[in-house]
């Protein structure tokens, strides 16, 4: 059995648990490391939303919790375990039981994730018959039931219809109702409103949330926006160059950010006031194959110090269940 | 759907009206005379301007185009000058023949190019996909004639297991003649079917499969394919339902494209297999400048090629809900 992180609350047994997962891709510039030491776990009922810009890990970890990476990525190492067993130990036909009776997944863009000649009904009808033994006709029915659940305005005309002849935020609904078909224990859900306009993103939002109460799913968020986070989140992974450099819960994480990076991003919220310029962070993210030796943020980071280019910081527990990866931060 | 449909059939009249003047403008334009060729090289001046005249190839080109698009009406399409039998009679005689054989080597060709393009696009960068556009490349490259001549030389003179030349009975009678309890018919037919139809169908095989190679690779490649996985569904599931469903819209349209080009190979197939078809008296009625029947046939070649991509579209439509609203 695996240990629970200590930012597990001590009374909760995690459904989901990652340990030490690494994730290489063989590409131009050889087989270099794009998630590396990356654990998190999350109990039901719970939201973790891992935060970080374009190209930091973070869709590459939800897809290996699936083992859906993409073909010139793998998995060099670490455990992913779904209620005690280790997926990437399992055979591919385990591996494609689990996908969506244990662990579902709502994608960034629902236009290209959808099949564009399937109706919706039978898109999501398709995932109740892999998993339960019913009549095409009971699946579909389900298929109405799981997009009232969603919210979905007129469910039996829209489950007839193609996903190009619905609007941008219920074709996002019929993409959370195809996850939710199952009744999935874990839904981990990539950038869920990034495709959308602002007022849907918080309708979807809200309704992601709602969901999640009243499923007691465990939930993994992966967003880059900490608006989003703020508003979802019981515990907060911050991501930077493929590891962690900041986890806390979401009320830790906004009053007292430890890492430089995070207050960083913190920076970069619009609070709407009119004469406000929004802070950014000078420079870019190093390329995932010509890391720094030392401290990844290093180079952008306002306050590093000499060790910060040479040794890559520890990522500790800098007070009661938060945890970064920083040596210049001094303990309050 | 029904307005779509609607909506294809009437832009279907204008389209077969053009390519009526367009056929006949093509004749306006190519050399010879056919009055002069039907009364040979010994013939009088006066006698083959007796003749043009009763032809009526002397009269302004748009009298002519109105009494043909008029006779087109009735369903007349004319005359044959050498073998003095309406055009229409000679090419119905004939158009089954070439249809059977079009039908034949299409269906090869869709059903060997599918395989091909699929296997290779699963096992891609293998031996399997190696061979298989080894194979697509000389399809495309081979001229049909030289292919034609090859087969010929080597199942029908060498080894022997097949004919030569000929048609046997037209297929539906010789399958109605199989039910009645005579499979020789079948046989016989299916026999001088095969090698005209395997060599028309070498082109439209490799493009086939080439172009089902790509789409497929494409469509591996799309997020639906991921949902597909995440949902937990089988791969063969995900290949056939999600994959190749998808790969298969852009092949449809070139099979219908190619049914077209295919009118055009038989020209030369039928002659050396002396497939009496279209083909073959297209020939003919070139050679002796046949003006009315070389008319007849290239607008029963352009409405089949008209007719077969209206199928095409409906098709597609039927298959991709995203044409129907366009």
């Amino acid at each position: 059995m695996m240990t629970t992180p200590a930012t597990m609350l001590a009374d909760k047994k995690p459904v989901l648990a990652v340990e030490d997962l690494e994730i290489r891709i063989r590409g131009e510039h050889g087989s270099f490391s794009v998630v590396a030491d990356m654990s998190l776990a999350v109990a039901a009922g719970e939201t973790l939303c891992i935060v970080g810009e374009s190209g930091c890990g973070k869709s590459m970890t939800a897809l290996a919790l699936l083992r859906l990476l993409p073909e010139a990525a793998e998995i060099a190492g670490g455990r992913v375990e779904i209620n005690g067993r280790d997926v990437l130990k399992l055979g591919a036909h385990e591996v494609e039981d689990l996908r969506g009776e244990e662990i579902a997944m709502i994608f960034q863009e629902p236009l290209t994730a959808l099949n564009p000649v399937m109706t919706i009904g039978l898109q999501i009808a398709e995932a109740v018959r892999q998993h339960r033994k019913v009549s095409a006709s009971a699946a579909m029915a389900q298929a109405v039931e799981t997009l009232k659940l969603v919210q979905m305005p007129d469910p039996e005309r829209r489950a007839r219809q193609y996903p190009h002849e619905l609007s941008g935020g219920m074709r996002q609904r019929a993409m959370i109702a195809l996850a939710l078909a199952c009744d999935p224990k874990i839904i981990v859900a990539d950038e869920p409103t990034t495709a959308l306009d602002v007022t849907i993103q918080a309708q979807i939002l809200g309704l992601i949330a709602d969901l999640q109460k009243r499923l007691g799913s465990a939930q993994i968020l992966i967003t880059h926006d900490l608006g989003v986070v703020a508003e979802v989140a019981d515990r907060v992974i911050v991501m930077y160059a493929g590891r962690k450099v900041e986890e806390a819960s979401v009320y830790d994480l906004f009053d007292h950010p430890i890492h430089p990076y995070t207050k960083g991003l913190m920076g970069a919220i619009p609070r709407g006031r009119a004469s406000e310029r929004l802070a950014d962070i000078p420079g870019t993210v190093p390329p995932m194959w010509d890391l720094p030796k030392g401290c990844a943020f290093a180079p952008r980071c306002p306050g590093a110090s000499a060790r910060c280019l040479e040794e890559r910081p520890l990522f500790e527990e800098k007070r009661p269940g938060h945890f970064a990866a920083c040596w210049e931060h001094d303990d309050v | 759907m029904i307005a779509y449909l609607i909506r294809r059939l009437l832009l279907f009249i204008p389209m077969a009206m053009g390519m009526v003047v367009v056929t006949f403008g093509l004749l306006l334009i190519i050399p010879g005379d056919p009055a002069s060729v039907l009364l040979g090289q010994e013939a009088s001046p006066e006698a083959i301007e007796r003749l043009r005249d009763s032809l009526g190839l002397n009269d302004p080109w748009y009298v002519r185009l109105w009494d043909y698009f008029a006779s087109l009406l009735s369903g007349d399409l004319g005359t044959s000058i050498f073998q003095n039998q309406p055009v229409a009679t000679i090419i119905l005689g004939r158009l089954g023949a070439t249809i059977e054989l079009a039908i034949a080597a299409l269906v090869i060709a869709t059903v060997l190019g599918l395989a091909m393009g699929v296997v290779s696009a699963m096992r891609q960068g293998s031996i399997i996909d190696t061979i298989t556009m080894i194979f697509a490349q000389l399809g495309v490259s081979m001229p049909v004639y030289w292919l034609s001549l090859l087969l010929m030389l080597a199942f029908a003179v060498q080894l022997g297991w097949l004919p030569a030349i000929g048609r046997g009975m037209p297929l539906p009678e010789a399958f109605w003649a199989a039910i009645t309890g005579r499979p020789q018919a079948l046989i016989e037919s299916l026999s001088h079917l095969l090698l005209p139809a395997l060599a028309l169908s070498a082109t439209p095989a490799a493009i086939i499969s080439r172009l089902t190679r790509t789409s497929m690779l494409e469509m591996l490649r799309e997020d639906f394919v991921r949902t597909a996985y995440a949902k937990g569904l089988r791969r063969p599931r995900v290949i056939i339902r999600h994959v190749l469903r998808n790969a298969l819209l852009p092949v449809l349209s070139v099979i219908g494209l190619r049914f077209g080009m295919l009118l055009g190979g038989a020209v030369l197939t039928e002659s050396i297999f002396a497939w009496p078809g279209l083909g073959q008296l297209t020939i003919t009625a070139i050679s002796q400048r046949d003006l009315p029947l070389i008319q007849g046939i290239v607008l029963t070649f352009a409405l089949i090629f008209a007719l077969v991509n209206l199928l095409v579209d409906l098709l597609y439509a039927a298959v991709d809900p995203r044409v129907r609203l366009g």
